[in-house]
């Protein structure tokens, strides 16, 4: 049995929806930031909180793949760009928040940190990966990359994960409990992806070799070389 | 803003404080008419002035006269790991503490080892208040009325030994109501050379704006080292251990490549994590640049000299 499809009016409502669950910490943050509610030092604690949703939005955006295929639900698929943009849009506010709030246009002690702290070298790094996956997010992109070498591009979303949970590791003072967690999480979708790319190998493996002049239905990705 | 070394302050320019005392005193008497007309209504004695207040205090020396901290940003933001590693769980949790009764014990190379009781701690000496500058390692700063005397004079009551070079601080742990993840090594350890902690400036702390410390602040009782990162001034001590070699304290355990015994606020050695050429001042929007000594050079300068401070940092 098939899960059900969405149709595209249901489609475009789910989008919606997700839009704007994605869009509420952002509402709260900037209602605490204005409603002066974010505690004796605001510019720290919006540092914070866009540091975290930029991390959770793209470990959010991982999770698609391994759920889609855990479920079956393909059409979640249809959610990841919008869900990666959202990591890339957090990662901007949390960069512009250290360069203007935090440092005001400090450009020498902008520099020197990227330079100096390990921590925000590797946060930078992130952020700096980060840029071309956000410029080929649009079909037309996809349409000009190919999808394979679109598909190894954002594969370094991967990449930008690992260095988000270095840069919170790194920044922590005493207590990892929390990028330990986001560790955790990060590990747990590798090791999902790395599990089910084993199983469609095996798959691959095990299924009689097709019949010579019958096309191949629906999308082959070929694991087991030829 | 315009920083002012402490020396260019006449004490008459200091209207902050008078101004924010007067308030203080209103705000005090207030509250013990709310009390009396409370006690009046219930038939009861009004109470004589609680037996656990601060000690009526005076004006200090050395303090600055720049904008004091809100309050309630110096109660709500707060170091105090054993109470959760986030700036507002010491808020939210330091109330399980039972502060009273408390003792300090003065012990190791001293002539007359003892133990204090709060009660007669609080007595030792005039209770002074004083201004000064609070700078955090992590690059951020206040300015806080503390009200104390200088640790010297408890430590003249014990009768260091020759051979006492350092004095050793140990905070209150109690796992039953603290954070019992050994973030760090607890107790929590601190420590100075002995001439730090007899400079006049480092002082023995029971009070704050006026009143006994919160617990969150490092009730009841609490170290205040001024010129130095605000891990040095150890909260809630139970115990003041005199040594001949220089204690190991827990920020040194936890990351021995980052932080030195001295930690001296310094705007020109930088620490792996934060530049410590500026900071940001609580309640303000700007950093502002920070001092060498956190303003308190020429009070402190020549405890070091001859030092290499990239070194000892
Ligand atoms: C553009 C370069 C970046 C810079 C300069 C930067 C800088 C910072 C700073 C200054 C902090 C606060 C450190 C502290 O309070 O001690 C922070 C925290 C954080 N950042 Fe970044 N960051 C960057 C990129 C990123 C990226 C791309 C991510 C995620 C993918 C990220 C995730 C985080 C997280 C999770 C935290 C900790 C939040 C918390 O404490 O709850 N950062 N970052």
């Amino acid at each position: 049995m098939n899960p059900p499809t969405p149709s595209p009016v249901q489609l475009a409502a789910i989008k919606t929806a997700v839009f704007l669950l994605c869009l509420l910490p952002a509402v709260l943050l900037a209602r605490g930031w204005f409603a002066n509610a974010l505690g004796a030092n605001p510019v720290e604690a919006v540092q914070h909180a866009t540091g975290s949703w930029a991390l959770n939005m793209l470990l959010i955006s991982l999770a698609v793949t391994p759920l889609r295929r855990l479920t079956g639900l393909h059409w979640l698929i249809r959610l990841r760009r919008m869900l990666g943009l959202f990591a890339f849009a957090w990662a901007c506010a949390h960069l512009l928040n250290w360069i203007w709030l935090d440092l005001w246009f400090d450009w020498r002690a902008i520099g020197a940190d990227i330079l100096d702290r390990p921590y925000v070298s590797v946060g930078f790094a992130a952020f700096v990966l980060m840029l071309p996956l956000a410029a080929t997010s649009t079909q037309s992109a996809m349409r000009r990359l190919g999808g394979r070498r679109w598909q190894a591009l954002h594969r370094s979303a991967y990449v930008v994960a690992i260095l988000g949970v270095a840069h919170f590791w790194w920044l922590v003072k005493a207590d990892v409990l929390e990028p330990l967690l986001y560790a955790l999480a990060l590990a747990a979708l590798l090791g999902a992806r790395m599990w089910q790319r084993e199983l469609e190998r095996r798959r691959q493996l095990a299924a009689p070799p097709p019949l010579p002049g019958t096309p191949p239905k629906g999308r082959v990705i070929r694991i087991v070389p030829k | 803003m315009l920083i002012r070394r402490p020396a260019d302050i006449a004490p008459s320019e200091i209207t902050a404080r008078e101004l924010f005392e007067g308030r203080r005193e209103f705000i005090r008497r207030a509250g013990l008419g709310l009390a009396a007309g409370a006690a009046l209504w219930h038939g009861l004695p009004a109470p004589a002035r609680a037996a656990d207040a601060l000690p009526r205090t005076v004006p200090g020396p050395f303090s600055i006269g720049e904008p004091l901290t809100k309050l309630e940003s110096a109660i709500s933001y707060n170091n105090f790991y054993e109470f959760g590693v986030t700036k507002s769980g010491p808020e939210r949790n330091a109330h399980r503490m039972q502060v009273r009764p408390w003792t300090l014990r003065v012990e190791g190379l001293v002539c007359k080892p003892r133990e204090f009781g709060i009660e007669e701690l609080l007595k030792l000496a005039p209770m002074e208040e004083r201004i000064y500058r609070l700078r955090c390692v992590e690059a951020w700063s206040m300015v806080i009325p503390w009200a104390g005397y200088p640790l010297a004079a408890l430590l003249k009551a014990v009768e260091p030994l020759g051979s006492a070079k350092y004095v050793e601080f140990v905070t209150h742990y109690d796992p039953a109501i603290m954070n019992t993840r050994q973030v760090i090594e607890w107790p929590y350890h601190e420590g100075l050379r002995l001439d730090e902690a007899l400079h006049p400036l480092t002082l023995l702390t029971f009070g704050m704006y006026g009143e006994l410390l919160p617990n969150q602040n490092g009730a009841p009782v609490r170290i205040v080292v001024p010129w130095k990162y605000g891990f040095k001034s150890a909260k809630s001590i139970v115990t003041l251990r005199l040594l001949e070699e220089q204690p190991a304290t827990a920020w040194i355990k936890q990351a021995p490549q980052e932080y030195g015994f001295y930690a001296n606020v310094n705007p020109e050695v930088s620490h792996p994590r934060w530049n410590q050429a500026t900071e940001r001042r609580i309640g303000e929007q700007r950093r502002r640049p920070t001092l060498m000594f956190n303003g308190y050079a020429e009070q402190v300068a020549q405890l070091y000299q001859g030092m290499d401070l990239h070194k000892h940092y």
